[in-house]
C-alpha cells in the first residue's frame, strides 16, 4: 500500500513537506518517511513532517456499510492524522528520539512500563496503520491453510476462538486495544487486551490481529453497541489474509516446534 | 432477604468516617458464596435508580445535543446503574450508599469488579449536576477566593482544568476537588496537618476512577471519554472542553459542594479532637492504676 503524507481530510502543515529539492539527500532507513526538519536560508522553520499518514490500503467507502465512509473519515482523517502530526510535534522537540524507526520508538518510550510522553501517539501511530491492515472489504469468514491449523491447535477450534476474542472485547473497560498475538516465549497464539495505547510490540510479541475498541473507532456508527461492532469486524471486517502473511513472516522469526505447522 | 426502600442516588459525596476499619475485612468473593436465599417469594429490587439530570435533554443545546444525551444519559449511564444493581444483588454491598461501595471495591487500587459500574454511576450523576442551562461564566464568592489563593487567577485555573482534561490519554475525567488534608490511608497519617494545606486541587482519573478515593471532595467533573463528545465534536476534545468551561459549568453546584465539603472536613475534625482527648482520658486513667500497681508490688517487697 501505499504512503501518502496528507490528504485533504487532513489539515495541518505536513502539506508543505513535499516540495523541496532535498528528498535525494534524505536516508531511506525509516519506512514511514524521514524527512529532516530543515531551516530555509531566510530563518523561516519549515516544518516536515517525520511520520506520514499511511492511508489504508482500501478505499474509505471500501467497508461499507460494516464501516461506514463517514466513519473512516473521521477515524483516519482527523484521530490517526492527528496522531500523526502530534507525534511530528513532539519529535521536534526530542532529538534522542529523532531518526527512530517506529517499532524502536515505541519500545523506547514505553520505556518498560513507565512510558515517556511520546508514547502515547507513536503507539497510536502503530496501532491504526495495523488496523486499517487488519481490516479489508469481504473480509471475515475463516483463516485458511496453515493459519487455521494453528488456531485449532492453540485454542481447540477457530469457533473457540472467535469467541474467546469477543469476550476479551466486551471485557475490556475504557480505551484499548484487542490483538491475536503469537507469543514469542510460549510459541503458541494467544489473545491480549491492551489499555489505551499499548501493544504487543512492547512485550516483543507479534500482533496478527488488532481491533481498535477506543469508543472513536465505532461511535459512529454503532453509538454504545459494542457488541455489535465487535461482532461485525469478526463477521465481514477482519483480514485473514493480512494475517495470514504476518504469521508466515513470523515463523521466520519462532520456532514453533512440532509439529511444524507451514502457514501457507 | 431485606427490601430496603430503594435509595436514590445520595446527594453527600463523602463516606463515613470509621468505614474504613470495617470494611478492611471485606472480602467480596467468599460473601458472594455464602449467599443464602430465604425460602419465599424473593423479591430483588434495583437498589440504585437511573435519575434524569436537573435539565430537560435538550436544554444544553447547542453547546451539548439532545442527540449526546439521549445516548449518553439513556443508554450508557442507564447501563452502568443497571449492571450495577444486577452485580450487587443479594450480596453485602447491596446494603451500602453508592460512595461506600465504590470505596469499598476501589480496594486500594486493586480493582473488584463492581467498581467501575458503581464509579461510573456516581461520575455520571455527578456530572449532569455539574451542568447547567446558560453555565458558564465566574464563580464568585469563596469559591472564587479559594480559586484566586490556589491557582493565582481564574484564568490561570481555567487554564490548568483544560490541560488536565486534554491531556488525559484515552478515558477518564477531570476534577476539581477540595482536597481536606484529611490523609489517612490505613497506616498514614499526615505529620503536620494544618489550615494551609487545605487546598482546592485539579486532578485527571482514568476510566473510572474518582477523588473519592483518596478522600478528596469532589467539586466539579468533565467526562473525557470520547462518548462524552463523539456526536458532538468528532476528535475535537479540546473545543468541547472549551465550551463545556463557556457555556456549561454551574459555578452555583460548584460553590454548594465547596461549601458541603468545608463542613464536613470541619465535622470530622472536631469528631477526631474529640476521639483523641477521650484516649488520652482513658491513658490517663490506665496510668493512675499501673501507679498503684507499682506502689503495691514495692510495699510488699518491704
Amino acid at each position: 500500500m501505499s504512503w501518502c503524507c496528507c490528504n485533504s481530510v487532513c489539515t495541518s502543515s505536513s502539506r508543505q513537506l513535499l516540495a523541496t529539492s532535498d528528498l535525494s539527500s534524505i536516508p531511506s532507513r525509516v519506512s514511514n518517511a524521514g524527512l529532516k526538519q530543515k531551516r530555509s536560508l531566510r530563518g523561516v522553520p519549515k516544518v516536515f513532517a517525520y511520520y506520514g499518514l499511511k492511508t489504508p490500503p482500501y478505499k474509505l467507502d471500501a467497508l461499507e456499510p460494516y464501516m461506514s465512509q463517514k466513519m473512516l473519515e473521521v477515524h483516519w482523517g482527523e484521530h490517526h492524522c492527528g496522531y500523526v502530526e502530534a507525534l511530528n510535534k513532539q519529535l521536534e522537540k526530542n532529538d534522542m528520539l529523532y531518526g527512530c524507526t517506529m517499532d524502536e520508538l515505541i519500545k523506547v518510550t514505553y520505556n518498560n512500563g513507565n512510558p515517556l510522553p511520546e508514547f502515547g501517539v507513536a503507539a497510536q501511530v502503530w496501532n491504526h496503520d495495523f488496523f486499517w491492515e487488519s481490516m479489508k472489504p469481504g473480509g471475515g469468514d475463516m483463516p485458511k491453510l496453515g493459519l487455521l491449523q494453528l488456531i485449532e491447535k492453540d485454542f481447540g477450534s477457530f469457533t473457540n476462538f472467535k469467541e474467546k476474542f469477543i469476550e476479551a472485547a466486551l471485557t475490556l473497560f475504557g480505551s484499548g486495544w484487542i490483538w491475536l498475538v503469537l507469543n514469542r516465549e510460549e510459541k503458541r497464539l494467544a489473545i491480549i487486551k491492551t489499555s489505551n495505547a499499548v501493544n504487543p510490540l512492547v512485550w516483543n510479541d507479534i500482533p496478527l490481529i488488532g481491533l481498535d475498541l477506543w469508543e472513536h473507532a465505532y461511535y459512529l456508527d454503532y453509538k454504545n453497541d459494542k457488541a455489535n461492532y465487535v461482532n461485525v469486524f469478526m463477521n465481514h471486517l477482519v483480514s485473514w489474509d493480512a494475517a495470514l502473511g504476518r504469521m508466515a513472516r513470523a515463523q521466520a522469526f519462532v520456532n514453533l516446534g512440532e509439529p511444524k505447522i507451514p502457514v501457507a | 432477604m431485606a427490601a430496603t426502600p430503594s435509595a436514590t442516588l445520595p446527594s453527600t459525596f463523602l463516606p463515613c468516617p470509621g468505614f474504613r476499619e470495617s470494611c478492611r475485612t471485606l472480602n467480596w468473593r467468599t460473601h458472594k458464596k455464602q449467599l443464602v436465599r430465604k425460602a419465599g417469594a424473593v423479591k430483588v429490587r434495583a437498589k440504585f435508580e437511573l435519575e434524569p439530570p436537573p435539565y430537560p435533554m435538550n436544554a444544553l443545546e447547542p453547546h451539548m445535543s439532545r442527540t449526546t444525551f439521549e445516548y449518553h444519559w439513556g443508554k450508557h449511564h442507564r447501563a452502568y446503574v443497571d449492571n450495577l444493581n444486577k452485580q450487587i444483588v443479594g450480596t453485602e454491598l447491596d446494603d451500602l450508599t453508592l460512595e461506600d461501595i465504590i470505596l469499598v471495591t476501589y480496594n486500594r487500587g486493586d480493582l473488584l469488579p463492581p467498581f467501575n459500574n458503581a464509579a461510573q454511576a456516581w461520575n455520571h450523576q455527578f456530572f449532569w449536576e455539574s451542568m447547567k442551562p446558560g453555565g458558564g461564566g465566574k464563580p464568585s464568592g469563596e469559591l472564587l477566593e479559594l480559586i484566586n489563593r490556589d491557582f493565582g487567577s481564574f484564568e490561570a485555573f481555567v487554564k490548568e482544568f483544560k490541560t488536565a482534561a486534554a491531556t488525559q490519554f484515552g478515558s477518564g475525567w477531570a476534577w476539581l476537588a477540595y482536597k481536606a488534608n484529611r490523609l489517612d490511608v490505613g497506616n498514614a497519617s499526615n505529620p503536620h496537618p494544618s489550615d494551609e494545606d487545605k487546598k482546592l486541587v485539579i486532578v485527571k482519573t482514568a476510566n473510572a476512577v474518582n477523588p473519592l478515593v483518596w478522600d478528596y471532595s469532589p467539586l466539579l467533573t468533565i467526562d473525557v471519554w470520547e462518548h462524552a463528545y463523539h456526536l458532538d465534536f468528532r476528535s475535537r476534545r479540546a473545543e468541547y472542553i472549551s465550551i463545556f468551561m463557556e457555556k456549561l459549568v454551574s459555578w452555583e453546584a460548584v460553590s454548594s459542594r465547596l461549601e458541603a465539603a468545608k463542613a464536613q472536613a470541619a465535622e470530622r475534625e472536631k469528631e477526631e479532637e474529640r476521639k483523641r482527648r477521650e484516649e488520652e482520658e482513658e491513658y490517663q486513667a490506665g496510668d493512675e492504676v499501673r501507679e498503684m500497681y507499682v506502689e503495691s508490688t514495692d510495699s510488699e517487697a518491704e
